[in-house]
């Protein structure tokens, strides 16, 4: 199997009152073509910004991107362009990531129209992706306002699609829709794969999605990896004290079964101008005063298993 | 037994739109007693959002127009009131977290702000204790308090999220209606965010409305459950009723379509086909076409009838009747 992207010590700062919010801070990875990434963490840790930099709508501080052997980091807007037919990105929010002046089938036609197709093909072209995604005919002279959020969704991934790249990028797809819908679009995502050989990055907090649809998993914590592993051996074996913690807060429908969830207490460390140590540390149970102090580094503890953590 | 503090009858809510008549919500009836959480479940689409919509007299109108029913609040008709009295209502004794953070945040004022706004709202105290206390309020749904002076749009997602129920628990309403608050959230916080309501729901016996499609946090949080399709309810229970002896076909169908729940390794199981049209729904049963259990009894206009211990199912096969053990 080859790579398809390689990310190396990726940074992105963002100025903010008070100083630099280290959003992303020293990310490195690889992904092999054909494979689900998965990954997961706390809210506000950075996977938004790091997918987001990755597909360059942030310009990325420093560290290297490498998609198909080819050093991507610093590129030019055409260049980036054409990065876009390969590499796409579907958004978090599907509320204001749509333009609400353009009707469904104009916002699915869009980069189609933007990549050089004829205005006929395009429509005739966004017609079956929305016919793909499950959006009825009716949808199409609607505005996203007045569709529910599923429908919303549906809309963004259509628009992915339209340039039929290898390697998407998606921000929680699914979590604004039912389960139900939800089992229809991860289908739908798997069947893709399949036969048009995506990658994918998916990023998502809910963990039973993650575990169903990726290969392996990233866990990452205020902009740094903690963990990364093949999902069966991260789900059977977490190491990280934050991935234990967020494994076992997953809610359970069986109404029977008492739970044992791990209530996380203790200060919130900022982004803004981090202090040294493991920026777990203060929510730790387990951190001594060198967490405090020196930061750890991701260490391989088996084959293909990388924690970062001085308590392994 | 406690008091019931909001009373939905038989509301029909619809949009008229280019498109025709999208029917929403269709004669929907429900109680929420007095420090009780309520969840609704449903599909997209299904119309809970215009459900609490219509609870908070938010409604776009147009093109929403209520067709028929009442919202009594402590026995004042919502829909009926004026709208100095809705304002009220809404700041002080009824408040909503909205599915959609960026619609209820303004993106001009800082985030912290905006909290300490609502707090001096309902508190007489000083601009710097508002302050302090919108700190608070920051760090107990988990974002350091030194973020407090940062515009809406810097935030994360779940931030957002998070500065808007930060913002309805400062309300410390009587009734809460919480539209997919969690969503957006890791499970870590998102345990810490339900604990807020729970601690909320036991110092001040607030009531919950509950609307999410995560049946986890469903089984964690509420009393009772009312699972609505097509703008109709077709089961409402206890969580005990709904979860353990579930009798309507679209809610097994929910439970076996969960990640976890499939059997057939990577593919999960959706409830095949798709909601009908909301602007021509069917007289019969609406679920039909999609439903594994269907026969010529279900072509026929279906009640919402008691299976035994205040159990509501519509359906004309329900997969269990209460006593007996299904699931
Ligand atoms: N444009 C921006 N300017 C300044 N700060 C930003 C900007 N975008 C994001 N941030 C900050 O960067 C950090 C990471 O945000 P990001 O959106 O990547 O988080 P996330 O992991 O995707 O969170 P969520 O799960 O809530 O979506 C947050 O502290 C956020 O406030
Ligand atoms: N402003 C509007 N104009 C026209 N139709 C609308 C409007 N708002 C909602 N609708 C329609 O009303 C129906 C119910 O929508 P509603 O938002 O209440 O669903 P929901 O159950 O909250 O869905 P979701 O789980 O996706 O949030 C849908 O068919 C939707 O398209
Ligand atoms: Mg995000
Ligand atoms: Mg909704």
């Amino acid at each position: 199997m080859s790579v398809i992207l390689k990310v190396e010590n990726l940074k992105k700062y963002f100025d903010v009152q008070g100083g630099k919010l280290h959003a992303v801070d020293g990310i490195s990875f690889s992904i092999n073509e054909g494979e689900t990434f998965g990954i997961v963490g706390e809210s506000g840790c950075g996977k938004s910004t790091l997918g987001r930099t990755i597909i360059h709508l942030y310009q990325p501080t420093s560290g290297k991107i490498i998609f198909e052997n080819k050093d991507i980091t610093f590129i030019s807007k055409k260049e980036c362009r054409e990065l876009l037919r390969k590499m796409q990105f579907i958004f978090q929010d599907p509320y204001s990531s749509l333009n609400p002046r353009m009707t469904v089938i104009d916002i699915i036609m869009e980069p189609l129209l933007i990549d050089g197709m004829k205005r006929k093909d395009a429509r005739q072209r966004a017609s079956e992706l929305m016919e793909m995604v499950g959006l009825s005919k009716m949808f199409e002279t609607s505005y996203p306002h007045e569709l529910d959020g599923g429908r919303r969704q549906r809309i963004g991934i259509a628009r992915a699609l339209a340039l039929e790249p290898k390697f998407i990028i998606c921000d929680e797809p699914v979590s604004a829709l039912d389960v139900s819908i939800q089992a229809q679009i991860l289908n739908l995502m798997l069947e893709l794969q399949e036969k048009l050989k995506l990658t994918y990055i998916f990023i998502t907090h809910d963990l039973s999605v993650v575990k169903h649809i990726s290969d392996r998993v990233m866990v990452m914590y205020l902009g740094q990896t903690v963990e990364l592993a093949e999902t069966q051996e991260l789900f059977s074996n977490p190491v990280h004290p934050y991935t234990k913690a967020l494994l076992s807060a997953v809610p359970s429908i069986d109404i029977d079964e008492q739970q044992k969830r791990e209530i996380l207490h203790g200060e919130i460390a900022s982004p803004i101008n981090p202090q040294p140590g493991c920026r777990f540390a203060a929510r730790c149970k387990y951190s001594t005063s060198r967490c405090k102090t020196d930061d750890p580094q991701l260490v391989e503890i088996k084959p293909g298993h990388f924690v970062s953590c001085y308590n392994v | 037994m406690s008091e019931v503090i909001l009373s939905v009858k038989n509301l029909s809510v619809e949009y008229r739109v280019e498109e025709g008549i999208v029917k929403a919500v269709n004669d929907v009836s429900f109680d929420v007693k007095s420090g009780e959480t309520l969840g609704l479940v449903g599909e997209t689409g299904a119309g809970k959002t215009t459900i609490a919509l219509s609870i908070m007299g938010l409604l776009p109108v147009p093109p929403a127009v209520v067709t028929q029913g009442e919202i009594l609040f402590e026995g004042e008709n919502i829909l009926a009131a004026n709208e100095k009295y809705l304002r009220t209502l809404r700041g002080n004794k009824i408040s909503m977290i909205f599915q959609d953070p960026m619609s209820a945040l303004n993106p001009s004022t800082y985030v912290g702000d905006q909290i300490s706004e609502v707090i001096m709202l309902h508190n007489k105290v000083s601009k710097d204790k508002a302050r302090e206390m919108a700190e608070e309020c920051l760090e107990m749904v988990g974002i350091p308090k030194n973020r407090y002076a940062e515009y809406p749009h810097k935030f994360s997602g779940g931030m957002k999220q998070r500065v808007i129920i930060a913002i309805a628990l400062a309300c410390n309403p009587n009734l809460l209606i919480a539209d997919e608050p969690t969503t957006a959230l890791d499970v870590t916080i998102q345990a810490q965010i339900l604990e807020l309501m729970e601690q909320l729901k036991e110092k001040k016996g607030t009531s919950n409305i509950l609307i999410t499609h995560d049946l986890g946090v469903i089984a964690k949080m509420c009393d009772r459950v009312a699972v609505i399709y097509a703008g109709e309810i077709v089961e409402m229970g206890t969580l005990r009723q709904v979860f353990k002896n579930t009798a309507h076909p679209y809610t097994k169908g929910l439970f076996d379509a969960l990640p976890g729940n499939s059997l057939s390794g990577k593919r999960l199981k959706p409830i095949k086909g798709s909601m009908p049209d909301p602007t021509s729904l069917p007289e019969n049963c609406k679920f039909a076409n999609r439903c594994f259990n269907k026969s010529d009894k279900c072509d026929q206009r279906i009640k919402l009838v008691d299976i035994g211990d205040g159990h509501l199912v519509r359906c004309v096969s329900p997969l269990c009747s209460e006593g007996v053990k299904s699931h």
